[in-house]
């Protein structure tokens, strides 16, 4: 009898050696950023909700093709098939009015670069490219240059030996 | 209609003649307290279909406008003041409170004949229902906005530049009031073709 069970017993012997050799935490930290401090299994209090920026001030762009950022609050904006409150302002036609940037001319084109009459549907949906920024400091890092950092950067260099 | 008649003048009789039996100072206590309890009724009546509850007792307030509300800064916000339904769609001064109370009639009717008793309908009646109300803010220079917004006391120094350009220019000069930029300030919006401004 005792022999029957020696390779059952031999496998639990095995199994647990094999998980008493793991030469990794389990719960590692985890990593810094999103989430500083804790581990991967704890879970950390939420930040608070951070408020919309809501300062007017236009946002450079980070390379020429980038939709430029809304800078205000947009909370309550109305955008679907009844109407579109962004165009209130920045329609071609209210942007005089409103002294709100106009949407641009590409915004009134099809895709195959047709004009149209009004807004592209394609385009009407203005929170699929533009968005609101929040009031809080970059989670990461970023060494991100511009082109103009870089051109500027050579001309430098270019002028000092 | 002889026997209506007879009656009518019975009735007529009673009303003209000095009372036999009452004293004078029976009838005109008796006609202050009788004034009173029935003055006193009528108002709180009036009160009681002058509140959220009273709205949102039927389906088609709870179910569509009421609903959209509660998302908006007029339901919930971080100093936890709100304004419900009377607050904006009934006047708060009592003349005008008992003309638009009377207007309201209208709406018992719609109630009773199921105008709007769906989805389907209150959508197709919205843009209706909601020129009534920009029509009605319109006419009275957005009252029922001034009750709590008053201009006066606005500070365009702790208002966003934007605000602030619009304030004290349009609103300050009259020639626009609140609700000429602040439509669907508190519900979904209808279909907005052809409105001024959008």
């Amino acid at each position: 009898m005792p022999f029957r069970m020696l390779p059952l017993f031999l496998l639990a012997a095995i199994g647990l050696a094999l998980a008493a050799e793991v030469d990794y935490p389990l719960d590692a930290p985890g990593p810094d950023g999103r989430r500083p401090g804790g581990t991967l299994t704890q879970s950390m209090p939420a930040p608070a909700i951070a408020n919309d920026e809501n300062r007017d001030i236009k946002r450079e762009r980070n390379y020429p093709d980038q939709p430029p950022t809304i800078p205000h609050a947009i909370r309550g904006y109305q955008i679907d098939m009844n109407g579109n409150k962004c165009l209130a302002c920045h329609s071609r036609a209210n942007s005089a009015k409103s002294q709100a940037t106009a949407i641009s001319i590409t915004h009134y084109m099809d895709r195959d670069g047709q004009a149209l009459a009004a807004v592209s549907p394609r385009r009407y949906f203005c929170n699929q490219c533009h968005v609101v920024q929040k009031e809080v400091q970059p989670l990461v890092g970023n060494s991100f240059e511009t082109i103009d950092k870089i051109l500027q950067d050579d001309a430098n260099a270019a002028r000092k030996p | 209609m002889k026997t209506l008649i007879a009656l009518l003048k019975d009735y007529w009789g009673i009303l003209r003649r000095p009372s036999v039996y009452f004293s004078l100072g029976f009838l005109t206590l008796g006609g202050f307290i009788a004034g009173i309890i029935f003055w006193g009724g009528f108002n709180t009546a009036l009160e009681l279909t002058n509140t959220e509850k009273f709205c949102t007792s039927c389906h088609e307030m709870r179910d569509n406008v009421f609903v959209e509300l509660q998302e908006t800064i007029h339901y919930t916000n971080r100093s936890g003041v709100r304004a419900s339904c009377p607050d904006c769609h009934v006047p708060h001064e009592w003349t005008h409170k008992i003309a638009r109370k009377m207007q309201a009639s209208k709406e018992v009717w719609g109630k009773l004949f199921g105008t709007i008793d769906t989805r389907e309908k209150f959508v197709a009646h919205r843009r209706e229902l909601a020129e009534h109300e920009w029509a009605r803010l319109k006419a009275n220079d957005s009252r029922e906005c001034r009750n709590c917004h008053n201009f006066q006391f606005m500070d365009f120094t702790r208002q966003s530049k934007r605000a602030a350009a619009m304030h004290s220019t349009s609103l300050a000069s009259g020639e626009a009031t609140c609700i000429d930029c602040h439509k669907g300030i508190a519900h979904k919006l209808p279909d907005m073709t052809g409105v001024k401004g959008w």
